[in-house]
C-alpha cells in the first residue's frame, strides 16, 4: 500500500446532504423522467426461442441479476445454470456453440472481463463461435465499489480479434439488440441494462429502431456533437435539451456498437464543424472515447475533441446519483463540462 | 448406454503395431522441424491407438460426420501425436507429414481447429478443454445425440483451476457422454508435476468430484482397452476419467533416460537412430 493510499484509508468520507443509501442496481435511471419497460432483455430472447430452436441460455448464478430468469422460466428445459463458475460458463457456452446452438451466457461484466478473459478469447473468439455474452453492471452502474463496478470492461474486450461489442442506451435498444446479435454469425459480448429500464431513444427519436453496427443521429445541433453509447446517450440528451435552453444546439450520435464503430457515419458528422464530446459509462482509457479519437485521427479529421468518462483510477463506492455527480456523468455533470469547453 | 459398432476404422491391424506407427510418424514429423513435443508423443501413443482404432465412432472420410464422437485435445502441445493419428487412421494424408510446423502447413505446432480437418477445438491454453467438452456433453444430449465427447488432457492441467470446474459441472450435470483422459507422464515445463503442484491422490479427487475415475498403465494397450471399455459401458450417470500413466519417450529407451523430457532435446543424427531402435520390434 502507498503512503498515500495508507493515509487515505478509513478517512471519513464527506456524507452529501441528502444521504442517500448506497445504490447496488441501475434500476434507479428509470425514475430519470421516463417510461420504463420491465427486464427487456429476458422478455426478448424469450420471444426470440419461441421461434429459434437454437437460443439456449446460460448463467453463473446471476439469471435473476441479469434479467434471464425470465427466459428459464418461459424455456426451462433450455437454461443452463452453471454456479458460479465463470470459466466453465464460457467454456461450455463454446461446447453449445460448437453443437450448432446460440448460446446466450450471462454474468456481471467484471467477471466477464476480468475472471474469464482466455475462455472467451481462446474457446469463443478465436473460433468466431456464436456465443452471446450479456453482462449487468457495466461501468458505474453499483455503488459497491471496484470488484462490481466494470469501468474498464470496453478496455479490455476491444483487442480481443472477431469480438462485437454493443453498448445499449435504453430499453428499445436492449430488446431489438437481442435477435441482431443472434443473427450475427460471431461472437458479441453486449453491455445489459436491467430490471426496469427506461424507454429513452423514442422520446426524442420516435421511428428509432437498434441497428447493429450503426450509429444514429438522436438529435441534430449546430455547436457540439455529442458521440455517446449506454446510458450515456441518455444524460447527453437530457443535456442537450437543458442546454437549448441556454442557447447551446447539441447534436447526439448515439452509437451503441463499440466495435465495430461506424466509421462512415463519425467521420461524416465530425467533420462539420463542431466541438466534438464522446461520453461513456467507462474509463477514459480504452472505450468508446478513444476509439472515436483514433478514427479520426487516422482520417486526419480533427475537430476540437473532449471526453466524458470515468477517471483512470477505482472508483469510490456510494449512492449511484453521488458517485455520477462526483465522476462527471449526471446530466449536471455533463452540462457543466460542454460549458466549459465552449 | 448403447455402443454403436465402429463405421470404419475397425481392421486386422493390431492395436500395437497402430502405436508403434503412431510413434514412427511422431518421430518423422518431429525430424521435419528437429524439434517438438515428442516425448509427449511417444508416450502418450498407445492412448491414442485405443483411442482412434478401439474407443471412438469415426468416419475417416467425413471428419465432421454428425454421429462421430467428438475428441478434444485440450492440450495443443500435443498435436504431433495427433497428426500422427490421423494420419494412420487416413483421416490426413500421409503426404503431408513433412509439412509439419511449415509456414500453410495444417499442422501447426499447436493444434487449432481453423487448420486440422478432425480437430475439434483450439488447444494450447491448459485447462480449456474439459469445459468445453461440457458444452459440447450438454448440446449432444440436447440434440438425442448418442456420440460421446472424449477429452485429452495432461496432468499438468489438473493444476488450473477451470479443470476442477469444469468437474463440478460435468458432474452435476449427469454427463455420462464425456470422458476425460488424462495423460499423467509427471512432466510439466519446470519438471515433474507432482513436484510442481502434486494433484495426488488424483482418482480420489476426481472420485470425490462424482466421476467414475479409472487409474491405469497407459502404455499397456490391453489395460487401456478394458479401461476404455469400462468407462463406456460404466451404468452410472456420471463422467468418466481414466488416468493413464504414461512414460514420457516411450519405445526409444535411450531418450527415456534423458532428463527434463518435456521439450526433448534430439540431435539431427538422433532421430534415425530413434526410429531405428524403435523398428528393432515391429509388433505384428
Amino acid at each position: 500500500m502507498t503512503a498515500a493510499a495508507r493515509a487515505r484509508r478509513y478517512e471519513a468520507r464527506k456524507v452529501p446532504e441528502t444521504r442517500q443509501a448506497t445504490s447496488a442496481m441501475i434500476a434507479s435511471l428509470a425514475a430519470e423522467g421516463y417510461d420504463a419497460a420491465p427486464a427487456p432483455f429476458g422478455h426478448a430472447l424469450s420471444d426470440l426461442a419461441n421461434t429459434d430452436e437454437r437460443i439456449v441460455g446460460l448463467s453463473a448464478d446471476l439469471s435473476k441479476y441479469t434479467d434471464l430468469h425470465i427466459f428459464a422460466q418461459k424455456h426451462p428445459d433450455r437454461f443452463y445454470q452453471m454456479g458460479m463458475a465463470e470459466q466453465v460458463l464460457m467454456s461450455a457456452a463454446a461446447g453449445l456453440a460448437h453443437e450448432g446452438f446460440i448460446p446466450f451466457a450471462t454474468t456481471y461484466a467484471v467477471f466477464a472481463s476480468r475472471r474469464a478473459y482466455d475462455f472467451i478469447c481462446m474457446a469463443i473468439a478465436e473460433e468466431n463461435l456464436p456465443v452471446k455474452i450479456v453482462c449487468a453492471l457495466p461501468g458505474l452502474t453499483t455503488g459497491y465499489g471496484p470488484s462490481h463496478q466494470a469501468t474498464e470492461d470496453l478496455a479490455i474486450f476491444r483487442g480481443m480479434p472477431n469480438l462485437v461489442i454493443v453498448d445499449p442506451c435504453d430499453a428499445v435498444d436492449v430488446a431489438q439488440m437481442v435477435p441482431e446479435m443472434a443473427a450475427h454469425d460471431g461472437p458479441v459480448y453486449a453491455r445489459l441494462l436491467r430490471g426496469n429500464v427506461p424507454s429513452v431513444l423514442r422520446r426524442h427519436k420516435p421511428d428509432y429502431r437498434f441497428r447493429l453496427g450503426k450509429a444514429q443521429m438522436i438529435r441534430e445541433g449546430a455547436d457540439v456533437l455529442v458521440v455517446s453509447s449506454g446510458l450515456m446517450t441518455m444524460r447527453a440528451l437530457d443535456a442537450a435539451t437543458e442546454l437549448a435552453r441556454d442557447g447551446i444546439e447539441v447534436a447526439v450520435l448515439h452509437s451503441p456498437t463499440i466495435k465495430p464503430l461506424d466509421r462512415d457515419t463519425i467521420l461524416a458528422e465530425a467533420g462539420k464543424g463542431r466541438l466534438l464530446v464522446t461520453a461513456e459509462n467507462h474509463t477514459v482509457i480504452g472505450g468508446l472515447g478513444e476509439a472515436v479519437a483514433a478514427t479520426l485521427l487516422r482520417a486526419g479529421v480533427t475537430p476540437t475533441f473532449r471526453q466524458i468518462g470515468l477517471p483512470d483510477a477505482f472508483l469510490e463506492a456510494g449512492a449511484l446519483p453521488t458517485l455520477h455527480d462526483m465522476y462527471g456523468l449526471s446530466t449536471k455533470a455533463v452540462i457543466a463540462q460542454i460549458k466549459g469547453w465552449l | 448406454m448403447t455402443h454403436i459398432a465402429s463405421t470404419g476404422l475397425l481392421s486386422n491391424v493390431s492395436l500395437q503395431r497402430r502405436a508403434h506407427n503412431i510413434r514412427r510418424k511422431a518421430i518423422l514429423m518431429g525430424e521435419v522441424q528437429g524439434q517438438g513435443y515428442v516425448g509427449q508423443a511417444l508416450g502418450v501413443s498407445d492412448v491414442l491407438a485405443v483411442c482412434f482404432f478401439h474407443a471412438l465412432e469415426l468416419r475417416a472420410e467425413d471428419p465432421e460426420w454428425e454421429g462421430r464422437d467428438r475428441f478434444l485435445l485440450s492440450i495443443g502441445h500435443y498435436a504431433i501425436a495427433i497428426y500422427a493419428a490421423f494420419m494412420e487412421a487416413g483421416i490426413l494424408p500421409e503426404e503431408e507429414l513433412e509439412t509439419y510446423g511449415m509456414d500453410d502447413s495444417r499442422m501447426p505446432m499447436s493444434g487449432m481447429a481453423s487448420y486440422t480437418p478432425g480437430m475439434e477445438i483450439t488447444g494450447g491454453s491448459l485447462g480449456h478443454g474439459l469445459g468445453i467438452g461440457v458444452g459440447m456433453a450438454l448440446g449432444l444430449k440436447r440434440k438425442n445425440n448418442p456420440a460421446l465427447v472424449y477429452n485429452l488432457m495432461s496432468d499438468g492441467e489438473l493444476g488450473e483451476g477451470s479443470t476442477w470446474e469444469a468437474a463440478m459441472s460435468a458432474s452435476h450435470h449427469k454427463l455420462d457422454n464425456l470422458i476425460a483422459i488424462v495423460d499423467f507422464n509427471d512432466q510439466q515445463a519446470d519438471g515433474k508435476s507432482t513436484e510442481m503442484l502434486s494433484s495426488e491422490p488424483v482418482p480420489d479427487k476426481w472420485t470425490a468430484f462424482g466421476w467414475f475415475a479409472q487409474r491405469v498403465d497407459g502404455n499397456d494397450i490391453g489395460a487401456l482397452v478394458a479401461a476404455f471399455d469400462a468407462a463406456r459401458d460404466h451404468p452410472g450417470r456420471q463422467p468418466r476419467v481414466i488416468i493413464c500413466d504414461t512414460k514420457m519417450c516411450k519405445g526409444v529407451p535411450f531418450l527415456e533416460q534423458r532428463d527434463a523430457t518435456h521439450f526433448v532435446r534430439v540431435e539431427p543424427d538422433e532421430w534415425a537412430k530413434a526410429l531405428s531402435v524403435l523398428d528393432e520390434e515391429i509388433p505384428a
